[in-house]
Order: C-alpha cells, then sequence, then structure tokens
C-alpha cells in the first residue's frame, strides 16, 4: 500500500499533507482525517485505510454476510424444539419461570404455554433438529453451527436491533459493519466496505428499520454502511440527472477535477487531492454498482439455486447479490429481511417467512461452497431477539411475544465448526441454561474470526476507550470454531 | 499528537502485513499517530514524542498519562479500585507508597532533590518500568502501555516531588491582564508565539476575509455587490495610509453581518446539534412532534443577543420562570427534545430510565462538557462525578409533564399577535353566536316534543326508512333508533338515546331558528380551523407528582433496590447552600451559568471558538473533563470564559471579540516551516480552512443560483428525496411530498430532520441524526458528496437556474459570461487557464445539446421552477453544465 502512495506523491508530501490535515481535523479521532487524505486512488487495489495496520490475530474471514430477520424469529418454530413445551401447549406457564422477569406485550396477561406449531426433523449426519419448514437449511446441517443458548439485553425491537448491531442501546454508536471496514480496510474498488440490502416479507405490516443500523456512529463517515435499493438508483443519487449521459458526465468530472487541481496549485491542500480521488470514485461507482446489481447474467441454474429472478427485490436476489458484493471484496455484507414480528398469525404467516428465506440461505451457503468462498466467508443468521415460549392471543390469531432469555441462530463458514448444537435452554425453552451466551461474545467471536482481538479494538470516543464488544467480560466462543 | 515532529523517515514498499509485528500490537487505540505510525513503519514512540520538559506540570505532561493509563482501576470510581490505590487524590497516592521518593518532601517540592535522588523506591517507577507481568503496570492484559517518554514524565515529576494540581476545568477561570486597547485573543496568542518562537501569517485578502466571515456568521457567500462595496470601502489594499480606512471598513462590516437576521440562523445550526433538536421522536415509528417553534427561537434569541444565561435558563426551566411567558415557554421545549418510542410493548420504566439518563447525557454535554454517561452505571472512571450526582441531575427533571411511552401531545399553541388577535376575534365570534344560539334552543326543544308526540301518535314513517328511500345503511339504522326511543318515556331514556334523537332532530327535521344555528356551526368551525393551523410546540410543565428518582444500580431499571434521590447539583463542583426545600430545574439552570460553574463558560466559548478556526482550543469539545485535552493555550480560554460571564453572558460581543481579532484575519495558507512548526495549527500563527457543514453546502448553491427563499423561520420543509427513503418506516408507513413553491428552497436547516432517517443529502456531508447531542460532527470527504453535487435534484436545478441568471443578466461573450459567474459563486475573476477549461467544455456540450434537443429538454425539466421560455434550450442545457461545474468545485464548499 506505500508503494501505491509512492507511485501517486512523494512520500514526505502525503506525510505533510496528512499532518496539515489532521490539524484541521475536528475529531480526537483524527482518522476521519486520515482516510480522507488516503483518497480512494491510495485505497483502491490494497487494504489501505485499515486502522489495524495487519490484523492481530490469523485471519480466518476475510468478509462477513449477516443475514437479520428482523422482528425476531421465534426459536420454537425454527430451530429449538421442546417437546415439553408441547405436552403443555395451552397450560398455564409455570410462576417460576416468569416471575419478575421482563416482558413486553404480555406485561399482565394470563401466560399460556404454546407447544412448536410445526413438526421438527433431523438433517445432516449431524442429525441436527430443525424445523420442517427449513428443508433447504436443513440440507446444509453439517455445515452450519446452530446456537440455542444466545441472549439478549433489549426487549423492544429499536433498542434490539442497535444493541445487536451496535453492542449499545444507545443510539451514536458505529454499526459493527463500520467496525469492521474501519478496522481491516476495504479490499474492493468503487464498491463501499459496508453494504445493507433490505428485504420485506409479503404480506402484512412489517417492523420499521432506521438508517441508524447501519451507520458509523462516531468512527469516519466513510465507514457508514451504504444501502443497495431495488428500485430507484441503487445507491442515492447514483444515477446521472435525465439529459445527462455517461459521456458528458465524465466531462463534467474531469473539467471540476482539472479545475481543482488548478486550485490545488495556488493553495496546497490535502484536502484537494481527496476531493479529485472521491469524484473519479463517484464516477466509477456510476458504472460498476449497476453492473454489480444486473443479475441477468447470472446463470439459470443460479437463480434457481437461490429462488429468486432478476429484479425481483427478494430476499433471495439480496443473497444472490451478497455473494457478488462478496467476490468483488466487499468487506461486510448485511441483509435485512422485515416482518418476523409474529405476536399474531403466527401458524400462518411464519412458514411464508420461512419459505422466503430457507431456500435462498442454503443456495447461499452452496453457492460460496462452490466457489471456494465459504472458507474465509462469514454467514450469521440471527434475529435481533427471541420470542416468548408463551403465546400472545390478543392481538388475533395466536402468536408469541418478544423475549430476551433464549433465542435461537446460526452461524457458518470461515472456521465455523459446522453439524454443531451449541447451547440449549431450559425444558420450556424459556431461558438459555447451558453455554449461555451474549451478543457481545457474538461480536467477539465474529471479530476473533475476522483477525481481530476484540478487547484490545477501540477508539477513543467522550473520553472512553470505546469498543464493539462494550465495557463488560466478552468470551470468544472458542467451542464453535475449529 | 501535538508534538509530532515534521520529518518521516523515508520508507517504501512494507509489506502491510509486516507493519506492526505481533508483539507491538498488544495495543490497538486508535489515533491518528499510531496510524501514521502503522503506515509508515515508524514505531509509535519515536514519531510521537518531543523531548520531556525541564519542569513537569501535573494538568499538562502527568494527568493525561494517569488518567488514560491508571485511573481505570486506580481512579475516582470505588468499585473497580484495584489494591485498594488511588493515584488521582494525592494523600491517598502519598498513604499508599505508590509515590514515595516524593513523600519527605510533599509540603515543599523544591526541597525534594536529596531524598528524589532515587525515584526507583517509588511503587510507581519500579512497576512502569518494570518488564516483569506480575509487576509491570500498567499490566500486560490491559492492553494499555506507556511509552518512553510517558515513563520519563512520571520518573520526574516524582523527581521533582509529584505535585498534583487540581483538573484544569474545575478550577475557575483565571482572567489574564491584558494591556490597555489591545484585543485579549491577539494579546493571548502573541504571548504564545513568542514563547515559541513563532511568527504569524501575513492577513488575508479582502475577498478572503469577507467571505470567511460570511461563512461563519451567515452561513451564505456573499453577493458580488457586498463584496464590491466592502473592496470600495476598504480602499487601495497597497497604500499604507488606508490600513487605517481598511480597518474602519472592515469593524463597519462586522457590525453589518452582526445585525444580519441570517446571523441566528448560522448560529442555531450549531446549538440545535447540541441540544438534539429534530422533528421526529427517534425510536421505532419515529413520528413526528411539535418543535419547529423552537428553532425559531434559537434562532431569534441569537439575533436579539439574548444573555447566554437568559437563554440557558428559559431552556431548562421556562416554565418555572416567576416572568415566563410564551417565549419563555418555547424555550423550554428545549426538555422535550429527547428520544422517546411508541412501540408497543415498550415497558414504562424502562423508558423512564432512558429519559432520564438522555436529559442527563444532554445537560452534561451541552453546558458542562462533561461526559455524564458512564456514571449511569457506576461512578465515572475518569472524572469525579459519582453516579449518585448522575442520578441526582436527572431528578431535577422528574417534574416535568409527559407520557412516557406513546404519542406526544400537539403541545402549547405558540400564537403571533396578530395570530393571537384574530384567535381572540373568533373565540370573541364564537361566543356571541353560541349565546344566541342557546338563547332559541328551549324553542326547538319545545318544537321536538311536539315532532316527537306526533310521531308517535300518527306513526309517521321517517324519510331515511320509506319503501323508496335512498338513505345510506348508517342513516336508516339511525332512523330505526330514532323510532325505538321515541316510543319511551323521557325519564326512561340513556343519555345518549336522548342525543340521538335530540341530534336527529335538530340536523334532520327542523328549520326552526336554522341562522341561529348555522351562524354558530360556521363560528364553531371557523375557530377550529383557525386554531388546527396555529403552531404548537411541546413544551415543559411542571407536574406537582414527581416521578420517583432511584439511583439504578448497574444501570438497571428493573432493579429498584436503590436508594431514592433527590435533585442535586454535581457534588465536586461549588454550588450554593439551599435548605428548607427542594431544588428545582432553575436552580439547576441559574447555577449551570453562575460564577461558582467553571465548566459553562469555557464549554461554550471553545464551541465557539471552533466554529471560526475550525478546531476547540481544547479539541475534545464534548468532554473538558481528565479524558479531554488541557488546551495548549487555556490563558486563552479562560480569558474568553471570563470575559463571557464579565460582559453579562453577551454573545455577540464575544464572536465580535474574535472576528475582529487579527488572529481571525490572518491567512489560512501556510508555508512548510509553519507546517512543521505546528502541523495541527493549535497556536493560530494562522488561519484555517475547511470544508462548509452540510446545511450550508445547500445554502451556498441555492444563494448562488438566485433560488434561497431568505425568509427566517416556520413549519420544517421537505426538499426533494429520492422516492423509496422511507420505505422502511411503519407504523404508518409515509409518503414524502416534496414542497413545492418557495418552501422547496429554503436554507438547509429549515429541513425536516427524520432522525431515524435524516436526508440523505445533508447525511453525506456529515449531518448527524441528532439522537445524541453532538457538540462535533466529522468533517468526512466521501464519495458519496460528489454523487450528490452532482445528481441530486437540488443542486441540477440550482445549476440550471443559475445557468439562466447567467444568460439573462449578463448579455456578452462567453469569456465574460464565464468571469460574471465566476463572481457570483467565488467572488473573484477566473485566472486563464480556469478560463479555457470552462470554454472547451461549453463547446462540447453545447454542440451535443444542438444536436440532441430532447437530451437538453429533459435536462430543463429537472426542478420545480420554470426555466424561461425565451432562452434557447440548447445554450440553457449547456450552460448549466457550467454553472454545475462552479457549484461543484472544492474552492465553492470551502471555507478558507
Amino acid at each position: 500500500m506505500v508503494t501505491s502512495i509512492g507511485s501517486n506523491m512523494d512520500v514526505e508530501n502525503v506525510a505533510e499533507n496528512r499532518r496539515k490535515f489532521l490539524g484541521r481535523s475536528s475529531q480526537g479521532l483524527g482518522t476521519v482525517a486520515l482516510a480522507s487524505m488516503l483518497g480512494p486512488s491510495v485505497l483502491n487495489g490494497a487494504d489501505v485505510g485499515n486502522s489495524l495496520g495487519a490484523a492481530s490475530l490469523p485471519q480466518k474471514a476475510k468478509r462477513v454476510i449477516w443475514l437479520s430477520m428482523a422482528g425476531g424469529p421465534s426459536q420454537f418454530e425454527t430451530f429449538d424444539y421442546k417437546p415439553k413445551l408441547a405436552k403443555m401447549s395451552g397450560e398455564p406457564m409455570p410462576e417460576s419461570f416468569t416471575k419478575g422477569q421482563q416482558l413486553a406485550q404480555l406485561q399482565g396477561q394470563q401466560l399460556l404455554c404454546l407447544g412448536p406449531q410445526f413438526p421438527f426433523s433431523r438433517f445432516g449426519t449431524c442429525q441436527t433438529e430443525i424445523s420442517t419448514l427449513f428443508p433447504y437449511i436443513g440440507s446444509m446441517a453439517d455445515d452450519i453451527c446452530l446456537i440455542r443458548s444466545m441472549t439478549t439485553e433489549a426487549i423492544n425491537h429499536d433498542p434490539a436491533h442497535m444493541f445487536m448491531n451496535t453492542g449499545s442501546q444507545i443510539a451514536g454508536r458505529p454499526s459493527m459493519g463500520a467496525w469492521v471496514t474501519y478496522g481491516l480496510g476495504r479490499v474492493a474498488e468503487n464498491l463501499p466496505g459496508f453494504v445493507v440490502l433490505v428485504s420485506t416479507g409479503k404480506g402484512r405490516s412489517p417492523q420499521p428499520i432506521a438508517a441508524r443500523q447501519w451507520s458509523s456512529g462516531f468512527l469516519p463517515s466513510r465507514h457508514q454502511g451504504v444501502q443497495l435499493r431495488s428500485h430507484g438508483d441503487s445507491v442515492l443519487y447514483l444515477g446521472n440527472p435525465s439529459g445527462i449521459t455517461r459521456d458528458q458526465q465524465d466531462l463534467d468530472v474531469r473539467a471540476i477535477n482539472e479545475l481543482n487541481r488548478f486550485q490545488d496549485s495556488q493553495e496546497h491542500d490535502p484536502e484537494i487531492a481527496t476531493r479529485i480521488a472521491q469524484y473519479e470514485m463517484a464516477f466509477q461507482m456510476q458504472a460498476s454498482v449497476p453492473e454489480l446489481m444486473d443479475i441477468r447474467n447470472e446463470k439459470k441454474k443460479t437463480l434457481e439455486l437461490y429462488g429468486c429472478q432478476a429484479g425481483d427485490g427478494s430476499f433471495a436476489s439480496n443473497c444472490l447479490l451478497a455473494r457478488r458484493l462478496a467476490e468483488r471484496g466487499v468487506r461486510f455484507i448485511q441483509l435485512y429481511h422485515r416482518d418476523w414480528d409474529h405476536h399474531s398469525l403466527l401458524k400462518q404467516e411464519l412458514p411464508l417467512r420461512a419459505a422466503e428465506v430457507d431456500r435462498a440461505c442454503a443456495g447461499l451457503i452452496h453457492d460460496l461452497k462452490d466457489k471456494g468462498m465459504l472458507d474465509d466467508t462469514l454467514i450469521v443468521w440471527t434475529g435481533e431477539f427471541g420470542r416468548t415460549p408463551m403465546s400472545q392471543g390478543d392481538k388475533g390469531p395466536i402468536g408469541r411475544d418478544h423475549h430476551n432469555k433464549s433465542m435461537s441462530m446460526w452461524l457458518a463458514g470461515a472456521g465455523v465448526r459446522g453439524g454443531q448444537v451449541y447451547g440449549a435452554t431450559d425444558e420450556l425453552g424459556y431461558a438459555a441454561v447451558e453455554n449461555v451466551c451474549t451478543v457481545h461474545d457474538l461480536h467477539a467471536t465474529m471479530l476473533h474470526q475476522l483477525g481481530i482481538q476484540h478487547d484490545s479494538f477501540s477508539v477513543k470516543f467522550q473520553g472512553l476507550d470505546a469498543k464493539l464488544t462494550g465495557v463488560e467480560h466478552a468470551n470468544v466462543l472458542h467451542d464453535i470454531l475449529v | 499528537m501535538v508534538d509530532l515532529p515534521y520529518r518521516f523517515p523515508r520508507r517504501t514498499a512494507i509489506p502491510s502485513n509486516r507493519l506492526i509485528s505481533p508483539k507491538t500490537m498488544t495495543t490497538i487505540h486508535i489515533r491518528p499517530l499510531v496510524l501514521l505510525a502503522v503506515l509508515f513503519g515508524i514505531p509509535e514512540q519515536l514519531s510521537a514524542e518531543s523531548p520531556v520538559p525541564d519542569k513537569i506540570l501535573f494538568n499538562r505532561d502527568v494527568r493525561p498519562i494517569l488518567s488514560d493509563n491508571c485511573f481505570f482501576c486506580h481512579g475516582p470510581d470505588a468499585n473497580h479500585r484495584q489494591a485498594d490505590l488511588r493515584l488521582d487524590v494525592r494523600e491517598e497516592a502519598l498513604k499508599s507508597g505508590a509515590l514515595d521518593a516524593a513523600k519527605p518532601d510533599a509540603a515543599k517540592p523544591e526541597a525534594a532533590k536529596p531524598d528524589a535522588a532515587k525515584p526507583e523506591a517509588s511503587g510507581i517507577v519500579a512497576r512502569i518500568f518494570s518488564d516483569k507481568a506480575d509487576v509491570q503496570m500498567p499490566p500486560p492484559d490491559s492492553h494499555k502501555k506507556l511509552s518512553a517518554r510517558q515513563k520519563e514524565i512520571l520518573k520526574r515529576w516524582i523527581e521533582q516531588g509529584a505535585v498534583f494540581q487540581q483538573h484544569w476545568s474545575y478550577e475557575k477561570p483565571h482572567k489574564a491582564e491584558i494591556p490597555t486597547g489591545q484585543n485579549g485573543v491577539d494579546a493571548l496568542v502573541h504571548n504564545r508565539l513568542s514563547e515559541l518562537g513563532l511568527k504569524p501569517a501575513s492577513q488575508a485578502d479582502r475577498r478572503t476575509l469577507i467571505r470567511r466571515l460570511y461563512s461563519d456568521l451567515l452561513g451564505l457567500p456573499p453577493s458580488a455587490s457586498e463584496v464590491d462595496t466592502f473592496l470600495r470601502e476598504s480602499g487601495d489594499a497597497n497604500s499604507e495610509l488606508s490600513a487605517t480606512k481598511a480597518d474602519t471598513a472592515y469593524l463597519a462590516l462586522v457590525d453589518r453581518v452582526l445585525k444580519n437576521p441570517h446571523f441566528g440562523e448560522r448560529m442555531a445550526i450549531h446549538w440545535l446539534d447540541v441540544v438534539r433538536f429534530a422533528d421526529t421522536i427517534g425510536y421505532h415509528s419515529d413520528n413526528p412532534r411539535n418543535v419547529w417553534p423552537y428553532r425559531d427561537w434559537v434562532i431569534k434569541s441569537f439575533n436579539d443577543n439574548k444573555p447566554f444565561d437568559r437563554f440557558s435558563i428559559e431552556q431548562i426551566a421556562g416554565d418555572l420562570l416567576p416572568d415566563k411567558s410564551q417565549e419563555t415557554l418555547v424555550g423550554s421545549a428545549f426538555n422535550r427534545l429527547l428520544l422517546s418510542t411508541e412501540e408497543g410493548g415498550a415497558q414504562p420504566k424502562d423508558y423512564e430510565a432512558r429519559m432520564l439518563t438522555d436529559r442527563v447525557r444532554a445537560i452534561g454535554a451541552a453546558w458542562m462538557g462533561q461526559t455524564t454517561g458512564c456514571a449511569q452505571c457506576h461512578d465515572h472512571k475518569f472524572d469525579p462525578f459519582k453516579a449518585r450526582d448522575f442520578y441526582a441531575l436527572g431528578a431535577f427533571f422528574a417534574d416535568i409533564e409527559e407520557p412516557i411511552i406513546g404519542r406526544r401531545e400537539d403541545g402549547m399553541v405558540v400564537a403571533t399577535a396578530d395570530q393571537q388577535a384574530q384567535l381572540a376575534k373568533l373565540d370573541a365570534a364564537l361566543t356571541d353566536a353560541k349565546t344566541k344560539r342557546d338563547a332559541i334552543l328551549p324553542w326547538i326543544d319545545v318544537a321536538q316534543q311536539q315532532w316527537e308526540s306526533d310521531l308517535v301518535a300518527y306513526d309517521i314513517i321517517l324519510p331515511e326508512l320509506a319503501a323508496d328511500a335512498k338513505a345510506s345503511d348508517p342513516d336508516k339504522k339511525t332512523a330505526k333508533q330514532v323510532v325505538e326511543i321515541v316510543k319511551k318515556a323521557d325519564k326512561d331514556r340513556k343519555p345518549n338515546e336522548k342525543t340521538i334523537v335530540q341530534t336527529y332532530f335538530r340536523n334532520k327535521v327542523t328549520k326552526l331558528y336554522q341562522s341561529e344555528r348555522d351562524a354558530f356551526a360556521v363560528a364553531d368551525k371557523e375557530r377550529q380551523a383557525y386554531f388546527a393551523q396555529l403552531p404548537k410546540c411541546i413544551v415543559s410543565n411542571s407536574s406537582p407528582n414527581k416521578r420517583t428518582v432511584r439511583l439504578l444500580p448497574r444501570g438497571n431499571w428493573m432493579d429498584e433496590s436503590g436508594e431514592i434521590v433527590k435533585p442535586g447539583l454535581p457534588s465536586y463542583l461549588p454550588g450554593p447552600k439551599v435548605e428548607g426545600r427542594e431544588l428545582t430545574r432553575l436552580d439547576l439552570a441559574q447555577w449551570l451559568v453562575s460564577r461558582d460553574n467553571p465548566l459553562t463558560a469555557r464549554t461554550v466559548m471553545n464551541r465557539l471558538w471552533k466554529q471560526c478556526f475550525g478546531m476547540g482550543l481544547s479539541k475534545v469539545l464534548d468532554d473538558l473533563g481528565a479524558q479531554g485535552e488541557m488546551p495548549p493555550n487555556l490563558a486563552l480560554l479562560d480569558w474568553l470564559a471570563c470575559e463571557f460571564m464579565d460582559s453579562g453572558w453577551d454573545f455577540k460581543h464575544m464572536v465580535r471579540t474574535i472576528v475582529t481579532s487579527e488572529t481571525y484575519r490572518l491567512a489560512s495558507t501556510a508555508n512548510a516551516d509553519q507546517l512543521a512548526a505546528d502541523p495541527y495549527n493549535r497556536e493560530h500563527a494562522r488561519q484555517s480552512a475547511f470544508r462548509i457543514d452540510a446545511e450550508l453546502v445547500r445554502d451556498y448553491a441555492l444563494a448562488i443560483s438566485g433560488l434561497l427563499a431568505s425568509d427566517i423561520g416556520g413549519p420544517s420543509v421537505k426538499p426533494y428525496q429520492p422516492d423509496g427513503y422511507w420505505e422502511n418506516l411503519n407504523f404508518p408507513t409515509r409518503d414524502y411530498p416534496s414542497d413545492k413553491g418557495t418552501s422547496q428552497y429554503r436554507r438547509g436547516l429549515y429541513t425536516w430532520w427524520q432522525r431515524s432517517f435524516p436526508h440523505p443529502s445533508l447525511l453525506a456531508f456529515d449531518a448527524p441524526s441528532r439522537e445524541e447531542c453532538c457538540s462535533e460532527r466529522n468533517r468526512s470527504n466521501i464519495p458519496q458528496q460528489a454523487l450528490v453535487l452532482l445528481n441530486d435534484p437540488t443542486y441540477v436545478e440550482a445549476a440550471r437556474v443559475f445557468a439562466a441568471r447567467i444568460l439573462t443578466e449578463r448579455p456578452g461573450t462567453p469569456d465574460e459570461r464565464i468571469a460574471w459567474a465566476w463572481q457570483q459563486a467565488l467572488q473573484r475573476a477566473p485566472r486563464d487557464e480556469e478560463l479555457r477549461t470552462m470554454r472547451g467544455l461549453l463547446d462540447q456540450h453545447l454542440e451535443a445539446y444542438r444536436k440532441d434537443a430532447k437530451s437538453a429538454e429533459d435536462l430543463l425539466k429537472i426542478g420545480f421552477s420554470p426555466s424561461p421560455e425565451s432562452l434557447d434550450k440548447a445554450e440553457l442545457a449547456a450552460w448549466t453544465h457550467i454553472a454545475r461545474v462552479l457549484l461543484n468545485l472544492h474552492e465553492s464548499i470551502t471555507r478558507t
């Protein structure tokens, strides 16, 4: 990377510029400046903008694909079968479980057990028990590590998403994607390091998702997640204004850069060089992003593998795009699929969500494996919280309430041991009791696979060494790793 | 970071995986210097260090090291303290023996030398120089590491008697004597410069000066004619005789600018960040709330130069003032700016705690420059702020009436005098109409009785129930109900049954006294309609039923075992003794702006300095505590703070003092020597250049194009925004109708502030979401900024309208027109090479649009404002590109 600096500018000159710029940088961080100083002409082509220098641990995962099932899928209909709960379905929930506990919409209501609504079956040579609603994911059971003992602190959607993404329930903290691109830098030329795709289940009125979920918080803005949209401009303001061709845009960008270079010769402001580089990158993105988004040239077989059609904006399409992003070196790819919030209509709606994601998730694992990329791609599948073993009946046909004492999630790829079930809940699935783990543990483990020692990965913010894994102790879940 | 040496060793290709050996990677605190070191393969210690000073000063040299490396375990937080050793209080540290070498001469540091000859005897020194893992401090697993320089400083400090000082910002500010006739800023900057042997840069040229002043104080570019006036009044720049004239002209310019009503808008932008002003509630559904009158109150307060102490008091306690008014109540909306939720299943106790902590963080950030957030769970690790202080501060706000969960109320009507008069008129008309109507009602009732008895007696079929009736189902249902009810005796009818019959009779049957009844209905409707459109604002109302505030163990709201906490001022700072009553928000507000509190004036002046120089005197704006930075020029910050208080918290006086200083007027370009001597410009031997804020990027484009609607205040507006940007909002789902007419062209600060989805074009230029207080914005330089300036219809339209201005307002050759455009946008003439580039560009675009009329038309259709029909479309389209390039220049969005 230093070579590339050398090829563009004199090394000392860069140093001088950098210092001059740092002088202006408003943040104690200063990396804003650094990022900005380096500019894409330097950033491109190498792992630069890298705040770790070199990763401090061996790196197993080069990138992450995070599949967020927004709304909080029920573990009882997906990955955590509870025969005792089935037996007690309709009976009062024993008070010993629930007394003095935090409840969301079930506050003050009679608490009744609700058994699993769908049969489970054993999959793979590992014989992992998974709901029959997920035959495709089941077919990949030997590749995934299922965690049944995840817990979280928040019990409402918005704070729970924040906690899952940033390790804090206070707004304004960086999302994990921002931390990771900040720490490891970017590989992709002409694409952001952190990309977000959102799809929505067909049917009901899903929970909202705020842009703060992919915010860079107090980290430099360039680490902010960039949402790729399935309609309109795929990146905001990406398209030329009507009446302006790409050639004309090129003329303007060149003129702007030429005039900025004249100005630089007058003022010697390093920000100008950065500005020039940013215009070049923006212009390149205008071509590279549409190319990325265009899946029409994918083989029919591939589209079938995921179960999508070009331009349908589905979760399955986004999974395919995730693979394309991964191929192009994007560091952190986060997919949201909305509408898992089944306070009611659990039996009617959950199978629809399952069908929307099942084949695509399995397709993604399969495809990455085929391309030899599963070994260095970490896939995470999780909601923002779990759901209660108790039924909720006040919102129409029966459902389940939010729950933070137990939830199920899975990981695959990048040194995660497949075919494994980690942790367990009590006999009614109320609380995680064996190998209980926290969101901070998940973050620590993910960072570990990315080659980052979580407790030394910090940024000064408001007088603290702020960390993704927070101030409390977090454990790397070594048991789930190869 | 401050003492960066100028020269870097020249290094070439270093494999990226070898930049830091695993051994040195134990600490990955990400700081610029480390990064530089990383990038250039320089060990951190070498790159970061300047010589150890002969005379060690605790606050300057020692405290930052102890705070960063030791206080976490050996600081104010008793619960987390290790080995019972406390290093932030001298007596405690001495007792422990950690400073042993310093002990014998505690009272007389100058007598330290004989005994201090063996600093190795000190516990600290032995440990920090040790390389044994079990002895070494900080311990290896803390991932903290002292540099050689830091170790040397601690050693020398102990040799010199380990003298402590109270943390600088908790001491009262000291006002330095300024020689008569001198500007305090200049005097104190010059003191430092001569100490350091630095020479100030030359004065900025006048064009730069007026652009700088307009940017900093108004947030708008000066018009070409304003620049002309200023240059004319300044006289000949090269004549020494005219120096006084130039100075007078500048002072007159400052006076004009301070009276310009856009001043309030410019100042408001930063304050609105600090108090996290936004149009929506933040959490989950992120629905709207009525708060914009508060924004206008802030603008007006700055324009009226409301003393800052009063400005503060009205915000925190405007409802508790003896002279409270609509104005002070609108100010008190500050207390309502926090995040709230309407999410189903949200628990009141949870959100009560969130709201309390939100408010404490806001007071800490906005007025005190203190990071209070940590004390939600435990005593502060670095500052003497205790968990008890945190909840005691929160308890001040326990009286504020508000729904904890759910929709905010509409709020107080905020009416101008005219609006109040109009409302009074409508109220009077309504009362009058009501009196007249009430007078006739008894007669109507008599008629109703007659009608009822006829109905029963003659078995009359109501029109809705006739065989061929076309009445709606609800109407039929009502009619059936009426038929049944009238059969009952009056005393057997339920109240709602009486209403059904009465309403039916009055609306459907009788025509008696129709005009009186209509007059009332009209008056009522008019009054309601007028009331509905009046501005409203959620404000503070004090309830006698205060919420109980408990100290929450580890911040856990489900744990109710903590003691009950009453309102109280921070225990580590001096405050008034109040007995016999509970403290109120008014006490808090008055204390914040009292001489007892050493923090507020410093915090506010530090932020103002940043606005005028690009960086605070203490570079960490939101933390004047132990983890912040002691300003290199503390005397200057203290002088500003004292002058601010002495002037009666006169904000404009302080702005004037700063911008009329010679220091402010220096050129921002630096030569290599200046860069080497002071790379970060902490000593102000020159000015700084920086990109303008998000809102201003918009304002400049609109102002230059002539589109800007310059009226002040009003409801927030919705500029163009990409379709579907709000698609992930719900409860309810929302459209984004872009505003039409002049509302489309308002300044950036009036943009609708949707916390969960801030306007993407502002976001790209680092506007904060305002969910938390923000003292300091990022200042990034990213490709999204290029995409916005190139493709956002706001900027395309601005370019098109600017182009139309060029063609209509400046007849002449293309060169003359380009030169004119340059004057409008940049207030200078284009250089030859710039002209050449633009001429070439113009020709190419003109040729293309001459061949492709459709494309020209498409381009000219962007934006709501019409293009003049008289102009040749190809020509206008081509000039739109010229204007577009101008608006995209780095110079156009940079303040120098």
